[in-house]
């Protein structure tokens, strides 16, 4: 039996009254309903406020570069089939500086659970612009307002067929974990996008701006059905759908080892062949 | 290299099917006992341009490559023109008879009566050549039934009728004084260039995991493994760009893999955020750089050695590291096993330069002997104390217990900030010294462990060429030709570039009255690298960065 002490409690360098703290309850709440017990878990990482989470859980963990957890998830799920993969990171790490990783992740639909905590701001580089920032929201770098389009993580995900596409709101914790126990379960690439306050550098998409507007979505939404998905995927204002917003049975990954490479022998006699074979 | 050295040329356009000859020729000459030193030249475009597939061979030792021709087959009118100064006093020409010799001695060969099909001229070719090297025919149409025995008897048959009527014709022009003289018994040779060396001796190290993002002349590392992949079990990705190849080699290799990756110097400038990773994370990792001309994209299909500097300082921050430079296919080999080896004993990032010459330079060599290969050390799977568990563990050579994840209750924690020997992220700065030092430790160990360089030849009073990497053969040949001279020469071959064992080469260089660096570069990276390690200083400095190979003719002339 897992249970959430199993997971350990640290200190934090998150401020007081940010949304990751919830989104850590969250994904500790899901490993305990999935039963796994922390060494079959791996949290890849990038840089950022978010990419500290998995140092506040006791599991395995890489905590690599900026943008670049997806890569390193990848590599790790390649080499051990066996663990349960996870990248988290915020939404800078991922939609930015990761921008390719994330198509790719997308593209080779490898089974990793992505969990974005997407504040649409840079919190630890203290408040500039991020991909999903909104276009004319001011911030300190960009003083007349952010002068792109956003990023729409999830409707781009949807575009491209991906896995699995959710989305998640700090503030429902058991709802949030939830989706993520469903990510994980889906064979194949999960993203699971959160919204997530930053209460130090977003003054606009506070707690209470989220509560008024997320709602759940419910039975009447079929997550198969590509139109019904991308209208959720694009919904944004005044209302705003948490859920999982589309599901595909596309098949996962396959090319990885279907062991642990770490258990693995050469095979000796084969190289001896192979090596012959150049005669 | 004796006189009976004879060097065969093969030009035309890209398309035309050189290489193929080439290769066939290649193994056929292999196979009858013959030395062989192979370059390609060839321009970046998939057809049409000018391409060349050169064979130096020997019924002796052949180590470089030489510009003066003995034997040019020219499949396109061009490589006459572009080729016809080199021709030596008793140099031929074989081009086709429609197009004409252009005044050059030699064979018009009537390829569209000899073969039925423009497909079969390849195989003509190859029947011409036999004839005129007097190389027993058994050796191509063995290789000729090898390679196309799974596309059905009528294939091999009708390959083989053109090559037997070419070589029928040819005969009876009586054109044969390129003949070889038969070469000395020895024991089988396999025939294979330096990329799919380094595959060899990786895979040879247990190399499971290949993540890579396709660059030449990098690629053909990875393509090895690819061709044996489905053999061997080994895992191969093709990532979305560099730094996603060699992250993922990381996570690869955090999570138990034995990893290769493999780029050029384009494609490493993108990796080296995450060498510096490797560094921080303490995770082995064996990175091929294959060099071609740069700045930037350069002459793609080129050969250089001016990465040197990127490799050794590539990542920001202080690391210990190491960089092998093989000089030979057999050294390609060796060096790459060596350099897992090393990264997988120092939990650090290793590099193998290599050079797009090297790369596809075909060699005979002798079959590697896999049994007597030192055993390369795992990773732990378990440990007796799961709770206490610490992956950075401050140990006095620095080396720290590394453990895989996954198969057994310890958890494993490990990252690119500073931190804790149990892998925590901390701004202690105290911690941040006792770690930096554990890491800066294993430098000592590398140092240890590296190979000193090789003197081949008697450095006392000597002329000595120092070199690196594959310009070995050039200067072996160089230093050959001053002997014969009656001066005396060595050379100095650093087929490890960093760490550097002075102790080993200063009292070397000391000995000879004069000394000399070699390299493929402008400025005398190697050099400028012993003068600020050591304080020594090289009377002399041949370099060539035109993005072609050095040959002992280029060196003599500098000299
Ligand atoms: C290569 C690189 N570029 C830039 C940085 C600086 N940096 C650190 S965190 C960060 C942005 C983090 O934003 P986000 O991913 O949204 O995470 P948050 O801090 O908001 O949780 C940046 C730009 C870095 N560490 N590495
Ligand atoms: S800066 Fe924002 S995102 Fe980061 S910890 Fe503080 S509140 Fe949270």
């Amino acid at each position: 039996m897992v249970t959430e002490s199993d997971y350990g409690e640290f200190e934090t360098a998150w401020c007081p009254g940010c949304g990751n703290f919830s989104i850590r309850q969250a994904v500790v709440r899901a490993l305990v309903e999935l039963g796994l017990p922390p060494h079959k878990v791996v949290f890849s990482s990038g840089i950022g406020q978010a990419a500290k989470a998995p140092h506040y859980i006791r599991v395995n963990t890489f905590n690599g570069l900026h943008g670049r957890s997806l890569p390193a998830a990848t590599g790790i799920k390649l080499a051990n089939p066996e663990l349960t993969v996870f990248a988290e990171s915020g939404d800078g790490c991922s939609y930015g500086e990761g921008g390719n990783h994330f198509l790719a992740a997308i593209r080779r639909n490898i089974d990793i659970t992505a969990i974005v905590h997407d504040n649409q701001v840079y919190g630890l580089t203290k408040g500039q612009a991020s991909p999903t920032t909104p276009k004319g929201q001011i911030t300190k770098t960009q003083p007349h307002g952010a002068p792109s389009n956003a990023f729409n993580p999830v409707a781009v995900a949807v575009a491209m067929g991906a896995g699995f596409v959710a989305r998640g709101f700090a503030g429902a914790i058991d709802h949030l974990a939830g989706l993520i126990v469903a990510g994980v379960r889906h064979p194949g690439f999960s993203l699971i996008d959160v919204l997530q306050p930053c209460v130090s550098f977003n003054k606009v998409n506070t707690f209470a701006w989220y509560k008024q507007r997320c709602y759940e979505l419910g039975d009447d939404h079929d997550p198969t059905d590509p139109r019904a998905a991308m209208e959720r995927a694009n919904e944004w204002g005044e209302r705003i759908p948490i859920g999982v917003l589309w599901r595909s049975d596309r098949p996962a990954f396959a090319a990885g080892a279907v062991a642990p490479l770490a258990g693995r022998e050469t095979a000796m006699g084969r190289l001896r062949e192979i090596v012959d074979g150049y005669a | 290299m004796g006189a009976s050295a004879i060097n065969i040329v093969i030009g035309g356009e890209a398309g035309q099917g050189l290489v193929t000859v080439g290769e066939f020729l290649s193994r056929a000459l292999v196979r009858a006992g013959y030395a062989i030193v192979v370059t390609q030249d060839y321009q970046s475009r998939i057809r049409g341009g000018h391409n060349t597939f050169a064979i130096r061979a020997d019924s002796g030792p052949v180590t470089a490559p030489t510009e003066a021709i003995d034997l040019l087959v020219a499949l396109s009118a061009e490589t006459l023109d572009i080729h016809k100064a080199s021709l030596t006093a008793r140099g031929l020409a074989v081009a086709d008879a429609a197009v004409g010799l252009g005044g050059l001695p030699g064979l018009a060969v009537p390829y569209k009566e000899l073969s039925p099909r423009p497909l079969y001229e390849n195989m003509a070719a190859l029947g011409v050549l036999g004839a005129l090297l007097c190389l027993d025919p058994a050796w191509i149409t063995g290789l000729v039934r090898e390679k196309f025995a799974s596309k059905g008897e009528a294939v091999v048959a009708a390959n083989t009728a053109v090559f037997q009527a070419a070589l029928a014709w040819a005969a009876a022009q009586q054109a044969s004084f390129a003949c070889l003289p038969p070469p000395p018994r020895r024991g089988k040779r396999l025939m294979l260039h330096g990329n799919e060396a380094i595959a060899l001796g990786g895979l040879a190290a247990g190399v499971d995991f290949c993540s890579f993002y396709p660059m030449t002349p990098g690629t053909s590392v990875i393509q090895a493994c690819i061709d044996h992949a489905d053999r061997l079990g080994t895992v191969c990705e093709q990532a979305e760009d560099e730094i996603a190849a060699l992250i993922m080699a990381l996570g690869a290799s955090y999570a138990g893999a034995r990893p290769l990756v493999s780029t050029s110097g384009g494609g490493f400038a993108l990796m080296v955020e995450g060498v510096s990773l490797a560094g921080m994370l303490e995770t082995p990792v064996t990175i091929v750089v294959a060099q071609r001309p740069g700045p930037a994209t350069g002459l793609p299909t080129r050969t250089e050695q001016a990465d040197l500097d990127l490799v050794l300082h590539a990542g920001h921050g202080e690391f210990p590291r190491a960089v092998f430079a093989p000089g030979t296919v057999e050294q390609c080999f060796h060096l790459a096993h060596k350099a897992v080896d090393t990264a997988e004993r120092f939990q650090s990032p290793v590099f193998l330069l290599t050079d797009q010459f090297l790369a596809d330079s075909y060699r005979d060599v002798a079959p590697f002997d896999l049994d007597a290969l030192p055993p390369v050390p795992r990773p732990l799977t378990d440990v007796a104390d799961p709770g206490g568990y610490e992956r950075y563990a401050v140990t006095d050579s620095g080396v720290s217990p590394r453990l895989v994840p996954g198969l057994c209750p310890a958890t494993v924690v490990c990252d690119s900030d500073e931190h804790t020997p149990d892998g925590h992220i901390t701004e202690d700065l105290a911690v941040r010294r006792t770690m930096q030092d554990k890491r800066m430790r294993k430098a000592a160990g590398l140092a240890a462990a590296a190979l000193p360089p090789d003197v081949h030849g008697d450095p006392d009073g000597a002329t000595l060429l120092a070199c690196w990497g594959s310009t070995l053969g050039a200067a072996l040949e160089a230093a050959e030709c001053l002997r014969q001279r009656g001066e005396k020469a060595a050379v100095l071959h650093f087929g490890q570039v960093w760490p550097l064992v002075p102790d080993a080469f200063l009292p070397v260089l000391a000995r000879a009255a004069r000394t000399v660096m070699v390299e493929g570069n402008g400025v005398g990276q190697l050099a400028r690298l012993l003068r600020r390690e050591t304080g020594a200083v090289f009377d002399g400095l041949v370099t060539r960065y035109d993005g072609l190979p050095f040959t002992a003719a280029y060196i003599l002339e500098r000299l």
